[in-house]
């Protein structure tokens, strides 16, 4: 007996060591597949900030500009309209002229008036308009300098190549150089990427308005997908009776969600733009778009949720005499809430980082201006970040990563948020 | 014409334990022997019902968890409901307060009165006679909230209080009454989850009687719990019993014996034996009871 018990240790003993490397090689898979991830995502990173993180500086060149009076407001009546109306980048060019004399003729001066952004005029006279004592004072000024000109002081532009191979020739190089060797060229936070719309030139471009565009679509895509889905998930888990029907629902719905999305961007340019006439590239039909993409995604989460909710807590309500409704809407729901926001939290982001069917309903247009409203022209982080990557000025290359690097922390934001609200809400029982 | 029968069935005289063995007890009562028409040993009446169970069946799709039982809960008295697992107890219970409505493939049949009303009546209101037939599960499930709303959300429900005083009164003297009270009055507002297995238990039962019921439904009560949290709740039921009719479903024939007056004993889905729990347990009358309680089975 004894000798049998020995033989039955030994066996088990042998199986151990086996049992333990079973487990050791997996673990080590497991953990070669996080690596493996990790460096990719390492890989991401490292070129997306590398070529993003330029964009959040924008350089800028000094000059002495003469807000003459005689120029901006011959009337001397300090009129707005007047002061509106003036011409700045002739301002500007006569700062650029009066720090360079010495060049002369038609290509050279348009070469020198090209080291300064057409923007720029804008800026001084929006200046001016806030603060019309300026008028006859001679300013030292940062203007923005124009995105070649920027690339060029960010090192994304060879020196050394052949003229002919940059874009800026050798007579603008060596103004560039004279104006850095005196300290008037320098790189300053670029406050116009986060606060103005898209534009032609580089450096007078921003995201604001695409996100604004897509803070408005979310907004739709909330305030519709989060309603509708919990009370579809309520209905279906609680109240629809299971049968062939509710099945095919079912199904349908675990479809829907893996429908690919340019498909309910079609859907949306059929129904909601061709069918009901609602504005193209409005915010509030790629909301309803995103709404359609969404809603499965909510309705799924919301199921699951509810699902989690452990079946005593609803007996113990049925068994002191809560209606169905008081049973779900007192008890059930408020344990399944967070996972019903996570779930939605987590639609969102897929919503915001969605392009594909934007660009069917036509948001896909080239916004200026900051949208006001739903029903505005407007387009979307992740549109602008595809605008930007097909357009061919190199300053667009830093732009559109930096873009990408701005909706990803949105995306970690509400990524973040769904955890944290899991991590505050979670029960145990 | 099932009405006809029904009266049929409950006019056959089955009183006393000693005038069943010449009609329905074959003589060797073996499980395949008990068909339809078995009735059940014993004497399923009682001299004071409030509630009247006649010719139950229940049905959970094809399965036929519980065939043909009959069987009355007095006033005043523990009832215990004993047999192996499997045999149909919780199904019994849930069809008293209709919980099996709330699972889609059961089925009930047959005549449930409380109070001489019919539970499947039309006017009958669920949500009524789950306030006038309570329930105390397995497991302790107090609703993860505080004490007190746990005890005060029935009361709430069904309107029961004019004014937080009188609900104040109600929490105070349901707790009171499920002997909780001392150790819980500092801390009504912290969770009922956060109290003990016993505990929380206790706050169920606090919960239940918060809302007046007439029968008190307990399924396992104490199958989660240690010896001192088990025998506070025993002493617990032996005083509830002088307000509330009790059925307590057990696996502890100590505890069957202990707090119950009368005694079913179920099996494979019918009502095989039934009588005073001094009898079941010192002379059953049915092979199989005495099986079960002996230990030589279940
Ligand atoms: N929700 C359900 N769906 C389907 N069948 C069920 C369901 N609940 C119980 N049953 C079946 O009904 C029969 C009786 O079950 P029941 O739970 O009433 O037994 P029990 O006597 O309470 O057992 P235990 O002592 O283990 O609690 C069993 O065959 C069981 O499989
Ligand atoms: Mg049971």
């Amino acid at each position: 007996m004894s000798s049998h018990a020995q033989g039955v240790k030994e066996r088990v003993a042998r199986g151990i060591a086996r049992r333990y490397r079973r487990e050791r090689n997996f673990r080590l898979a497991g953990l070669g597949a996080v690596l493996v991830g990790m460096a990719f995502l390492a890989f991401f990173f490292y070129t997306l900030i590398g070529n993003g993180y330029t964009a959040f500086l924008q350089t800028h060149i000094l000059l002495e500009v003469e807000l003459s009076e005689s120029s901006i407001d011959p009337d001397g009546e300090r009129d707005p309209q007047t002061l509106g109306r003036a011409n700045y980048q002739g301002v500007i060019r006569n700062a650029l002229m009066a720090r360079f004399p010495q060049v002369e003729g038609r290509n050279d001066l348009r070469d020198l008036f090209a080291l300064v952004s057409p923007g720029a005029g804008f800026e001084l006279r929006n200046q001016v308009l806030a603060n019309p004592e300026l008028v006859g004072q001679t300013i030292r000024q940062w203007l923005v300098a124009d995105d070649d000109v920027d690339m060029l002081v960010k090192g994304h532009m060879d020196r050394t190549a052949e003229e002919s191979e940059r874009r800026i020739n050798d007579s603008q190089l060596g103004w560039i150089e004279q104006l850095e060797a005196d300290g008037s060229v320098a790189r300053h936070f670029n406050h116009r990427f986060f606060t103005s719309g898209d534009s032609r030139d580089p450096e007078m471009s921003g995201i604001w308005s695409a996100v604004v565009g897509s803070f408005f679509m979310l907004l739709v895509t909330l305030a519709l997908s989060f309603p509708l889905g919990v009370a579809t998930a309520i209905y279906l888990e609680e109240f629809a009776p299971k049968n062939r029907w509710t099945d095919l629902i079912e199904v349908n719905i675990n479809n829907l969600a893996a429908v690919p999305s340019i498909v309910f961007g079609l859907l949306g340019l059929a129904l909601f733009i061709n069918f009901f006439g609602l504005p193209r590239s409005a915010p509030v039909v790629g909301g309803l778009v995103l709404t359609l993409m969404t809603l499965p995604v909510v309705i799924i989460a919301a199921r699951a949720s509810l699902m989690s909710v452990p079946p005593s807590i609803r007996e113990a309500a049925l068994g002191v005499g809560a209606s169905k409704m008081q049973t779900i809407f007192h008890h059930v729901m408020p344990l399944a809430l967070p996972g019903m926001l996570t779930g939605t939290i987590i639609g969102m982001a897929r919503a915001l980082g969605e392009s594909a069917p934007l660009l069917m309903i036509g948001m896909v247009a080239f916004i200026v201006d900051v949208p006001e409203s739903p029903l505005d022209p407007a387009t979307a982080l992740p549109v602008q970040v595809y605008l930007w990557a097909d357009s061919p000025e190199r300053a667009f290359v830093e732009r559109t990563s930096a873009a990408i690097l701005v909706l990803l922390a949105f995306l970690l934001v509400m990524n973040a948020s769904a955890i944290l609200l899991r991590k505050r809400f979670e029960r145990r029982w | 014409m099932s009405q006809a029968t029904k009266v049929e069935k409950d006019t056959v005289p089955q009183v006393g334990a000693g005038t069943v063995e010449e009609t329905s007890v074959p003589a060797a009562p073996d499980i395949r022997v008990v068909g339809d028409t078995y009735r059940t040993v014993g004497d399923y009446t009682s001299a004071n019902p409030v509630v009247r169970a006649r010719n139950v069946d229940v049905f959970y799709g094809d399965n036929h968890a519980i065939q043909n039982v009959s069987l009355d809960i007095g006033k005043n008295q523990v009832i215990s409901l004993i047999g192996p697992s499997g045999c149909g107890k919780s199904t019994f219970i849930r069809c008293l307060n209709r919980m099996n409505d709330t699972i889609d493939i059961a089925r009930v049949h047959g005549e449930i009165l409380l109070d001489g009303e019919d539970i499947h009546a039309r006017r009958m209101d669920v949500v009524m006679l789950r306030a006038r037939v309570g329930m105390v599960f397995q497991k302790p499930n107090p609703f993860p909230k505080s004490v007190y709303d746990n005890v005060a959300y029935g009361p709430r429900i069904h309107g029961l209080a004019r004014n937080r005083q009188e609900l104040d009164r109600i929490v105070r003297s349901s707790l009171e009454r499920a002997g909780l009270w001392t150790e819980v009055k500092d801390r009504l507002d912290e969770p009922g989850t956060g109290l003990s297995g016993g505990q929380q238990q206790r706050l169920c039962i606090a919960r239940t009687i918060a809302v007046g019921p007439e029968v008190i439904l307990m399924d396992e009560p104490c199958s989660a719990l240690d010896p001192i949290a088990t025998a506070h709740i025993e002493d617990l039921i032996d005083e509830l019993k002088k307000n509330f009719a009790i059925v307590i479903v057990t696996h502890s024939m100590q505890q069957a014996a202990r707090v119950s007056q009368r005694t079913a004993y179920f099996h494979l889905g019918r009502l095989i034996e039934v009588g005073d729990t001094d009898q079941i347990f010192t002379n059953p009358q049915h092979e199989l009871t005495e099986d079960y309680i002996t230990g030589r089975f279940g």
